[in-house]
């Protein structure tokens, strides 16, 4: 059982080998076909480790703490089922959405090593093995973002490299001060040595904290280290659009907050307060900004931002409550956010724009995309029966059960602003008069329309059973985050 | 304890580099610069005065390689942080030279034109 | 090496470099063999080789160098050396139960074939590598080549 863990970098990176090699003879059909069989396999082997308690797997046959583990939890199994989810769909989705590129080979070798990276970021126990696969993932990022080379394309890619790249330098600066302190890189053996000495006030541990927040919030795209996200979320070409904003930022940036400050470092109440107040303000400014917007994913990159505040808010709260509610946030988010963003790929590929002035009318035209789409805004805003409403109540509610007042007046009023948002976006894109520009559009091919459809039935489902998905699949989550020893004890086996 | 200050030092001028110049190469060199200081920082965390290399040869006992030699998890570390900067700074170029085919410039002040 | 008058750089180049490829690529090759022993190792005897190579472009241009390893060829080089990693990674992960497992035998230490299977790791990581650098290299002077030649038009490569 515990082999099964490496495979899920090694199955992904040997694909992306495999499409380079044997795609320079057939360059149509083959990458496609196996990007798909691949996403679907991780999900199989996922499906087999699911419900096993925590896993550790030792690379090399090295004991911890002198080799590098992957240990897996009930918090790595809910990241790895939504980065694994998302990433099949969105295989399906780009099986016809590349056609206009018309260079399948890269796209998918790129697209492989970023789920490998990311796939690695959620399951390693060590933090420089931790810095490796986010660097795998980031930079397999940098260049798709930029994959169409227009110029607006590549403008959004290199402001996104410049600033990727601080951050990861950020990071391993933190790093480093982490191991002159304690002596060691492996999350377990940091733990153990933070508590038995208890050594809080180290400078060197806030130094840390400092860089750690610095670097992950800039790859989780938090206020005021977002000015990447807007330009980089809508330049990308649609699929990657939602495999950034969908898992990206999440895998990259909220996991490692939630892990270190949990599960390494401790959460002390100054830590507390800075993650209440950081998440606050990119609420209120991500749905600020992106209400004065007409470029359809530059809204929803902006509001992406925003929603990812609410996380925030709710991982700092740190009541039970708080962290149930932030991390069914996240895979709620990543499910309606990935959708808007496949439907706005699909729009633009029928009527080859995106401004929302020039739409208008789409109900008529292309009615399952549209329905998506409504599906979509009324899960981000928030509406009964969806899921977005279950996980932004849970939020409120943990803000009050804290008495922290102010973070729940934000976020009453952030969810007005997202709601009069999108109903803008409803209002100008999907009902309302038929532009030229639509009147000549037909439906979205089949494989667009299948993810689609998955993607709103499950904003559906989750939302009507979210009491079978929290207790299933979040309650385990949240008990691993606050059992700090019970996390030393079954890696490092004490 | 000057070792690392002159190392801080390092990557403020990198940080410098990156934020004030204009000229896209100048901002790589920038960061290639800031690169350089990060693995120096690591490789500081493990020096030890007057300490050998941490290489072990036939004829040395192991107790005068723990007690002599400078710590060598951190040099390992920094192999891998270059090998990672290597990559990037190759992605940089390349994306600068293509900006260039699209502007017809080097000035990032510029090439703006998503904004708002 | 074809001596071509008209690319390139200067004779003195030429003939330094001429003498000195065939020394960078001996030590590079050491590098990488006694790589568990003294420092060094696959990562950079793989840049010495592809340094090798980088020398014999600046010196006499472009297409001498595609002439002796061809983009195409060096692609497919740069797979199977990523190919060979991967796949000693999964027999560790079949044979031992955990993935880069040591399965050949250690033999005496400091001895050339020692340490296991990490010499078979140094020679693919050296050929990924070398082939890396080379057609990134490659890629980056073809890109060159095409912004000077044509000005006006928007070139797509």
């Amino acid at each position: 059982m515990t082999a099964l863990l490496p495979l899920f970098t090694a199955i992904p990176v040997f694909s992306a080998i495999l499409i380079l090699l044997i795609g320079k003879f057939d360059k149509k059909n083959f990458p496609r076909i196996w990007s798909v069989l691949t996403s679907l396999s991780l999900l199989v082997i996922l499906a087999v480790i699911w419900g096993k308690g925590t896993i550790v797997h030792e690379m090399g046959g090295w004991k911890p703490p002198f080799g590098v583990v992957l240990v897996s939890d009930h918090l790595s199994r809910l990241m790895l089922l939504i980065v694994n989810a998302v990433a099949f769909l969105v295989t399906i989705y780009s099986y016809v959405y590349m056609k206009k590129y018309e260079d399948y080979l890269r796209f998918f070798t790129l697209f492989l090593f970023m789920l490998a990276g990311m796939n690695g970021v959620v399951l390693t126990g060590d933090l420089f093995n931790l810095y490796v696969f986010l660097e795998i993932a980031s930079i397999a990022s940098y260049a798709l973002v930029g994959y169409g080379v227009d110029a607006e394309e590549l403008e959004a890619s290199f402001k996104y490299l410049v600033l990727g790249v601080l951050a990861s330098i950020f990071i391993l600066f933190g790093i480093g001060m982490i191991y002159s302190v304690t002596g060691s890189v492996n999350m377990a053996d940091i733990a153990r040595f933070l508590t038995a000495n208890n050594i809080a006030d180290n400078k060197a541990v806030l130094m840390a904290v400092g860089l750690f927040i610095l670097g992950f919030g800039l790859k989780g795209g938090l206020v005021p280290f977002h000015a990447w996200l807007p330009d980089a979320h809508s330049s990308a070409p649609a699929p990657i659009s939602a495999m950034l904003s969908g898992v990206l930022i999440k895998a990259l940036g909220i996991y490692p907050l939630i892990r270190i400050f949990y599960n390494v470092i401790d959460m002390t109440p100054v830590i507390s307060t800075i993650f209440i107040v950081i998440g606050c303000i990119s609420m209120i400014v991500g749905a600020l900004m992106g209400s004065g917007q007409i470029d359809i994913k530059r809204l929803f990159a902006f509001h992406s931002v925003s929603q990812m505040g609410y996380v925030i808010v709710g991982i700092g709260l740190g009541t039970p409550l708080g962290i149930i509610g932030a991390l069914f946030h996240l895979l709620n988010h990543s499910i309606f956010k990935s959708l808007l963003f496949l439907s706005s790929g699909a729009i633009e590929n029928r009527t080859g724009t995106r401004n929302m002035k020039e739409l208008g009318g789409l109900r008529e035209y292309m009615p399952v995309t549209s329905g998506s789409a409504i599906v979509g805004s009324l899960s981000i805003s928030g509406i009964p029966p969806f899921n977005g409403f279950w996980s932004k109540l849970i939020i409120i509610l943990a803000a009050f059960q804290a008495k922290n007042m102010w973070a729940a007046a934000a976020l009453v009023l952030t969810a007005f602003l997202t709601l009069m948002c999108f109903l803008k976006f409803l209002r100008h894109a999907i009902f309302g008069e038929a532009s030229e520009r639509v009147k000549g559009a037909k439906e979205a091919s089949f494989a667009m329309v299948f993810s689609l459809v998955i993607f709103a039935v499950l904003c559906l489902l989750v939302g009507i059973f979210n009491g079978w998905v929290i207790s299933n699949i979040i309650v385990p989550a949240q008990s691993v985050i606050t059992n700090k020893l019970g996390y030393i004890s079954s890696v490092l086996g004490i | 304890m000057t070792l690392y200050f002159l190392d801080f030092v390092l990557l403020i001028i990198g940080l410098y580099a990156l934020v004030v110049k204009r000229h896209i190469v100048k901002k790589i060199l920038g960061v290639a610069i800031m690169e350089y200081a990060v693995n120096l920082f690591l490789i500081l965390l493990g020096f030890r005065k007057s300490g050998i290399a941490p290489i072990l040869t036939k004829d040395m006992d192991i107790n005068t390689f723990i007690h002599t030699a400078v710590d060598p998890l951190p040099q390992a570390l920094v192999l891998t942080s270059i090998v990672i900067g290597l990559g990037t700074l190759a992605l940089m170029v390349a994306m600068a030279i293509r900006l260039y085919e699209r502007y017809g410039t080097f000035d990032m002040e510029e090439i703006n034109r998503l904004r708002g | 090496m074809k001596k071509n008058k008209q690319s390139g750089m200067t004779f003195i180049v030429k003939t330094i470099t001429n003498l000195i490829i065939g020394f960078m690529m001996v030590f590079g090759a050491y590098i990488v063999l006694y790589g568990h022993i003294t420092p060094g190792g696959g990562f950079p005897g793989g840049v010495m080789i592809a340094l090798a190579y980088i020398l014999i472009t600046l010196a006499y241009g472009r297409k001498v160098v595609e002439s002796m390893v061809s983009g195409i060829a060096g692609s497919i080089a740069d797979d199977f050396g990523a190919l060979v990693i991967l796949v000693l990674g999964l027999i560790g992960l079949w044979i031992g139960g955990t993935f880069l497992f040591n399965f050949l035998p250690k033999g005496t230490p400091f001895s050339l074939f020692s340490a296991g299977n990490i010499i078979l790791y140094n020679l693919a990581i050296t050929v990924k590598v070398g082939m890396s650098l080379y057609i990134v290299f490659l890629a980056l002077a073809i890109l060159q080549r095409v912004v000077t030649e044509d000005e006006t038009q928007e070139v797509r490569k």
